[in-house]
């Protein structure tokens, strides 16, 4: 009788005792060691205030928009090696590799298609067929193409909420990020729009590595490989997320999981 | 922090050990059926079986409900899906008394064989077993499950004690043999309650550690750890 | 649990009838006051205006549109007052509009917030306050005397310019700060710099409240009297200025900008000052064609910033 050899996936980025300090002296991340398997989905749960928002935006350099905040430690990107918090590595070129979707669905007010195109625009000079064909696939892989085809210069806001949080996914996957980072991106949707949102991730993650933060515990069972369990800007505990809901290791992961957190 | 799903689990331990309880009853009365020659001891047992499979239906209905609305996690999930398959084995031990007491009937219409001394030992070695398997689950106390499937060895040798006397009762005296069939049959069956009592035991420690020893002998080491 | 507060009893349903009922009457009485305020500060202006029409317009005609300023109240005309105000104000708003939006850009998005920015800030909305003739003053001291610009058309220009700078930055500011930070960290998300973001979105959304801004302050300057008067406008000017095209090479020219120069309001309080009945009349003629500049330079702010909405869908 064999028995189940547990493989080690290979890694798409690590944080290595990766600490922040909001304005330079409110630590809100301690010391957290996380690893992010490639091209599988890694959620990261815990009750309000724990720090998984806040270590999400240290994966794209988003705390450097806002004045004196830090970081300690590292966070290392592979296959190249380099820390994606180190202040001598320009952000931008970060936020070209690793893209992001929103809590509230934020397109820009202008037309389906326009939105798709900003990202691809910005870098340069593209030929307008490519530019279409880029946002055609972007589109379809975002699973919104069927609905906009017809209708690709018109505004965005006309969307549904739903439909708005796909465009805003197809705009990150226009660029051919490495890395997606979703921060609770249902949490202001409606059941079915959310499902097909879950659907979605569950598709992407076999081509792209994903981190998503939720507070909704059944969607990070649903839609994730791997769960990390945080509280107070620690990491508690990270497994395969079937081992997190059957059997967690550690007491806290299990009280918050079981719904005993007070 | 006491939540409202705390309750419920509360419940639905309070129904198993009721149900733990009768079932013990129906083993105890079947045997007491047996060594008394009670026939309507033995009716009665046969008739309570309903309430068992009754109250079987009603905890499988409660689990259902639990995992479809609670969504428990973690040990609770394991708690409820364990209390389901304890159930099950409660209501086997009870179909088997059932049995017990089918052979009661029929011994009762021939005189008693030899005194009753094996299968009483039997007997009360196994209620033992469902009683310490059942407070094993109350109190999620692993090494006491570990205890009960141990304990099992002892029944097993009990059935084959009885059964080589059974077998010379036979061949001395063709005319015993259906009577030493039947009892050797409730030996049997006292064998197989014991056997489900251990399933509860191994049931308990998953419950309690998470890890499935169920239809293993001894661990087999990773290919990893050899 | 139980509920130790009184929900779920059953109310008096009388004394909740008489509560809505005081309410009610309370929201009719502002409705009603509110409507009386509105009706008065309308018929004021309406009084204003028809009186100013009553008064003007039989004296609005072509021959006063396009004659010059003359000693006799019946061939006197605005031709070169007119110019002037168009003249004056291309100058202001091509001074004050990029200048305006561009420290309120700078201002806002790329200054890092320390006290030196607040002590900016603090003053640009006390500038906003300042008696404009003494920017008049500063102006004559500082561009008439200092850079030798003369009473011309150039100093009338950056002298209002200066005046409305203020207000630019700050209603630009006010539009910028209404973009929310999640247009912008969608932008940032996606790979964009700072200038890109700026150029791409904060500022085409915040357009509406830009141009609401630079409306708001061409109107304030072109009914600015006395700053003019400070820095030497002229009451009258019987000429144009020079034209800035010419038959040569390189057929602009930009010596109109060092003309004398005169304005609208000027020409008015010129008429007004003086003794006869019918150079009043001239007056609130003017006062009529004045009016009927300013709608026409606001209906096209409007119109422009009508189409900058339809575009982008705020």
């Amino acid at each position: 009788m064999t028995a189940q050899v547990y493989v080690t996936p290979t890694l798409k980025a690590e944080a290595k005792e990766l600490s922040f300090f909001y304005g330079g002296t409110a630590q809100a991340l301690r010391s957290i060691s996380l690893a992010l398997p490639d091209r599988h989905a890694t959620a990261l749960i815990g009750p309000s205030g724990c720090g998984k928002t806040t270590f999400l935006r240290c994966l794209n350099r988003m705390h450097d928009l806002y004045p004196g905040n830090r970081y300690a430690g590292s966070v290392v990107l592979y296959p190249d090696g380099i820390n994606i918090v180190d202040q001598t590595i320009d952000p931008i070129e970060i936020r070209m590799r690793v893209g992001m979707v929103f809590q509230k669905p934020n397109p820009f007010p202008t037309t389906i298609y326009e939105n798709v195109a900003y990202g691809l625009r910005i870098r340069g000079s593209i030929t307008r067929s490519d530019l279409k064909a880029v946002v055609e696939q972007s589109l379809k892989d975002a699973a919104l193409w069927p609905e906009v085809k017809d209708r690709l210069h018109s505004l965005a806001f006309n969307l549904s909420g739903g439909q708005q949080q796909r465009l805003c996914i197809a705009r990150a996957l226009a660029t051919g990020p490495e890395m997606l980072l979703f921060d609770e991106p249902t949490s202001a949707l409606d059941p079915t729009a959310t499902a097909r949102i879950e659907e979605l991730v569950t598709e992407l993650k076999q081509r792209i590595t994903i981190v998503i933060v939720t507070h909704n515990m059944q969607q990070a069972a649903r839609v994730s490989d791997y769960t990390a369990f945080m509280y107070e800007g620690e990491l508690v505990e990270c497994d395969r997320t079937e081992k997190i809901f059957t059997n967690p290791s550690n007491k806290l992961t299990e009280e918050y999981v079981t719904g005993r957190f007070g | 922090m006491q939540r409202h799903i705390d309750q419920e689990l509360a419940e639905l331990r309070s129904q198993i050990l009721r149900m733990g309880a009768l079932v013990k009853s129906q083993i105890e009365g079947s045997i007491k059926a047996l060594v008394d020659r009670d026939v309507d001891l033995a009716s009665r047992i046969i008739e309570r079986d309903t309430l068992v499979n009754t109250m079987d239906v009603e905890i499988d209905e409660n689990c259902i409900r639990l995992l479809a609305l609670q969504a428990p996690a973690a040990r609770d999930l394991r708690f409820v899906t364990t209390a389901m398959k304890i159930s099950t084995e409660l209501e086997r031990m009870s179909d088997i008394s059932e049995n017990i007491s089918e052979r009661v009937i029929e011994l009762n219409e021939e005189p008693q064989l030899k005194p009753y001394i094996d299968i009483p030992r039997m007997a009360n070695w196994t209620m033992t077993m469902v009683q310490e398997c059942l407070d094993a689950f109350v109190r999620s106390d692993a090494a006491l499950a570990r205890k009960v499937c141990a304990d099992d060895d002892f029944v097993d040798n009990l059935t084959h004690q009885l059964f080589r006397e059974l077998l010379s009762f036979m061949i001395e005296n063709p005319a015993t043999i259906t009577r030493a069939i039947r009892l050797t049959f409730i030996g049997k069956s006292l064998e197989r309650i014991a056997d489900h009592a251990t399933n509860i035991a191994e049931l308990v420690i998953y419950m309690v550690e998470g890890k499935i020893i169920r239809h293993t002998i001894p661990p087999v080491l990773s290919d990893n750890e050899a | 649990m139980s509920l130790k507060n009184d929900i779920g009893k059953s109310t008096d349903a009388k004394l909740v009838r008489r509560q809505i009922l005081r309410s009610q009457l309370r929201d009719r009485f502002f409705a009603v006051g509110g409507l009386l305020v509105m009706a008065v500060a309308c018929l004021v202006l309406l009084a204003l205006l028809l009186q100013l029409a009553y008064d003007g317009i039989g004296r609005v005609s072509w021959q006063f549109v396009s004659s010059y300023p003359s000693r006799f109240a019946s061939q006197a005309g605005i031709l070169s007052a007119w110019i002037g105000t168009i003249l004056v104000m291309i100058l202001t708003a091509a001074t004050a509009i990029p200048l305006g939006i561009g420290a309120a850009i700078y201002l806002e998005e790329y200054a890092s917030k320390n006290w030196m920015t607040d002590v900016i800030e603090i003053n640009i909305a006390n500038l906003a306050g300042v008696p404009s003739i003494v920017y008049g003053l500063m102006a004559l001291g500082l561009l008439v005397y200092e850079f030798h610009l003369g009473h011309s058309f150039l100093t009338a220009g950056l002298t209002l310019a200066m005046l409305i700078l203020p207000m630019v930055i700050i209603a630009t500011r006010e539009a910028l700060r209404a973009i929310p930070p999640q247009i912008r960290e969608a932008a940032y998300a996606v790979g964009a710099t700072k200038w890109q973001t700026v150029r791409d979105h904060v500022v085409p959304y915040s357009m509406g409240g830009i141009l609401t801004g630079m409306i708001l302050a061409l109107s304030r300057a072109v009914g600015e009297t006395a700053p003019l008067i400070t820095v030497g406008a002229l009451s009258f000017i019987a000429f144009l200025p020079r034209s800035p095209l010419t038959s040569e090479f390189p057929f602009i020219s930009l010596q109109w900008l060092f003309d004398p120069f005169t304005v609208m309001p000027i020409q008015m309080f010129n008429w007004v000052s003086r003794p006869q009945d019918e150079f009043h009349v001239n007056a609130a003629a003017a006062g009529v064609i004045l009016l009927a500049m300013t709608l026409a330079m606001n209906g096209l702010a409007i119109a422009i910033r009508a189409r900058f909405r339809k575009r982008i869908h705020w």
